[in-house]
């Protein structure tokens, strides 16, 4: 039952993310304009829950996402299989997991 | 059609076995209304009588005779030569996915293999002392189930599948179109079993979609239709199951 | 390309694998930019001036063109799995490139 389990995961991500990345892309369209700046983006995000908890839940859809992705890639392109294919396919996960994680804490100052 | 006798067509056949092989070049006369399958049989009975290939029904009914013709998988009796061919020549080789015999047939036990192992076979619970069960024409089951009858074996899906090639294991178009088509018939009793049988790990959740099956089916069935059926229907299966072992 | 992956909707799954495949490449370098705000707004704001030259607009033109691409072409797959069957998945698919190319024009329209 393994691959049901990882197939759903795949697909409820991936309709998590769908709203995310739709806020997302609108974000891009909109701050785009003006050029970034390091203190408008931290303005916006510094103390807040909102950015904090929504970015927080993209962050992990996306690693889930990510690493179900690349393991369909490794198993069926680079035809690894077995004990290599699920250990890198949690490094992955966590380490996207971290590195995002991590970047939300900067963004929204809990650091 | 004054020319077609003395016109000629180059054919690339793909020979040899397991192990390997190369082409040979024929040139075979080109007549009007001709098959793949008639080159072939030219070059046996003309050119090369050590030519192996199968056929059996030349109608488009017995799906023996399938081959890839220039590179895509073809039902070879029923494709006309002057529908497939590029600038007087052919590439004739075995279907992909499969193991060569010899020169153009392929052992098909894997696919049939493969037709059981995704529990193909109809299920019922009574004898035919019985009734026949009424099933109306026009219900959403039956209709689900018409869609996907049509199968002739030929392999042409499971050639055509890129999802076979990356995954020797997975169970292909052809024999998860057949499990669906059960699925939604109303008198089989194994669907519990079947749907834990297309649930593996080489089975329907590893289908990418690309519809290759779908372009190329001979009979204009679409596989991949059925196989997004079984992800729903596995999928609701899972988490019922899940929602009742919590609840229960 | 073998001949018989010459057919669109290999060409949809091709996209969306490749897309996605350059999204995962392109995520712990986002990750790691976002993450020099740890170090204080001052490293953050040299990246972010640093990609402020017009050929980084293009290379984010591109990112965000993959990232709407894999959006569309997701969406099609999520609906082809889990709604009624439809025939038109093809006409689908060039629907999902279309509007990946009008997310990504608008976004390289705003940022001159």
């Amino acid at each position: 039952m393994l691959e049901i389990r990882l197939y759903l995961a795949q697909r409820i991500s991936a309709a998590i993310m769908a709203p995310l990345v739709l806020l997302h892309l609108g974000l891009m369209i909109y701050a785009i304009q003006g050029g970034l700046d390091a203190g408008e983006i931290l303005a916006r995000t510094r103390g807040s829950l909102f950015w904090g908890s929504t970015y927080g839940l993209f962050v992990i859809a996306v690693s889930v996402h990510t690493a179900l992705g690349l393991r369909n890639i490794m198993r069926e392109w680079l035809q690894l299989r077995g004990m290599v294919l699920s250990s890198l396919s949690w490094l992955f996960f966590c380490g996207l997991a971290f590195a995002g994680l991590r970047a939300i804490a900067g963004l929204v100052g809990m650091s | 059609m004054s020319d077609s006798s003395t016109a000629s067509i180059t054919v690339h056949v793909w020979r040899g076995n397991s192990e390997g092989g190369s082409f040979d070049e024929f040139q075979v006369p080109q007549q009007p209304s001709q098959t793949i399958l008639d080159i072939v049989t030219w070059i046996q009975r003309n050119l090369d009588a050590g030519l192996s290939y199968r056929f059996a029904c030349r109608v488009g009914m017995c799906g023996s005779c399938a081959m890839m013709v220039n590179g895509i998988p073809r039902w070879t009796c029923r494709t006309h030569v002057n529908k497939v061919m590029r600038d007087k020549q052919l590439t004739i080789e075995p279907l992909r996915n499969l193991p060569v015999i010899k020169d153009l047939a392929c052992d098909m036990s894997e696919f049939f293999a493969k037709w059981n192992q995704a529990q193909g076979q109809f299920q019922g619970s009574t004898t035919r002392d019985e009734k026949i069960a009424p099933i109306s024409p026009c219900s959403p089951e039956r209709e689900a189930a018409n869609a996907a009858i049509e199968c002739i074996n030929c392999a042409i899906c499971y050639a055509s599948c890129d999802v076979v090639a990356w995954n020797r294991d997975y169970l292909g178009p052809a024999a998860l179109n057949r499990a669906w088509s059960l699925q939604n018939d109303v008198r089989d009793t194994a669907g519990e079993s079947r749907l834990a049988a297309v649930a593996g790990d080489a089975g329907c959740h590893r289908c990418h979609s690309q519809q290759g099956c779908a372009s190329y089916c001979p009979n204009e069935l679409n596989p991949t239709a059925s196989i997004a059926g079984l992800k729903r229907l596995t999928a609701s299966d899972f988490l019922r199951r899940r929602y009742r072992s919590r609840h229960a | 390309m073998k001949a018989h992956r010459k057919q669109p909707l290999y060409l949809a799954f091709l996209l969306h694998r490749i897309s996605g495949l350059g999204l995962a490449l392109f995520l712990p370098l986002h990750f790691y930019v976002l993450g020099l705000s740890l170090q204080g707004d001052a490293t953050l704001d040299r990246f972010l001036h640093w990609s402020q030259q017009p050929l980084m607009k293009f290379v984010e033109f591109g990112l965000v063109f993959l990232l709407a691409l894999h959006f569309f072409g997701g969406l099609r797959l999520l609906a082809l799995e889990n709604m009624p069957w439809s025939n038109r998945q093809k006409n689908y698919a060039a629907l999902a490139v279309a509007a990946a190319f009008f997310v990504a024009g608008g976004f390289l329209l705003r940022a001159f």
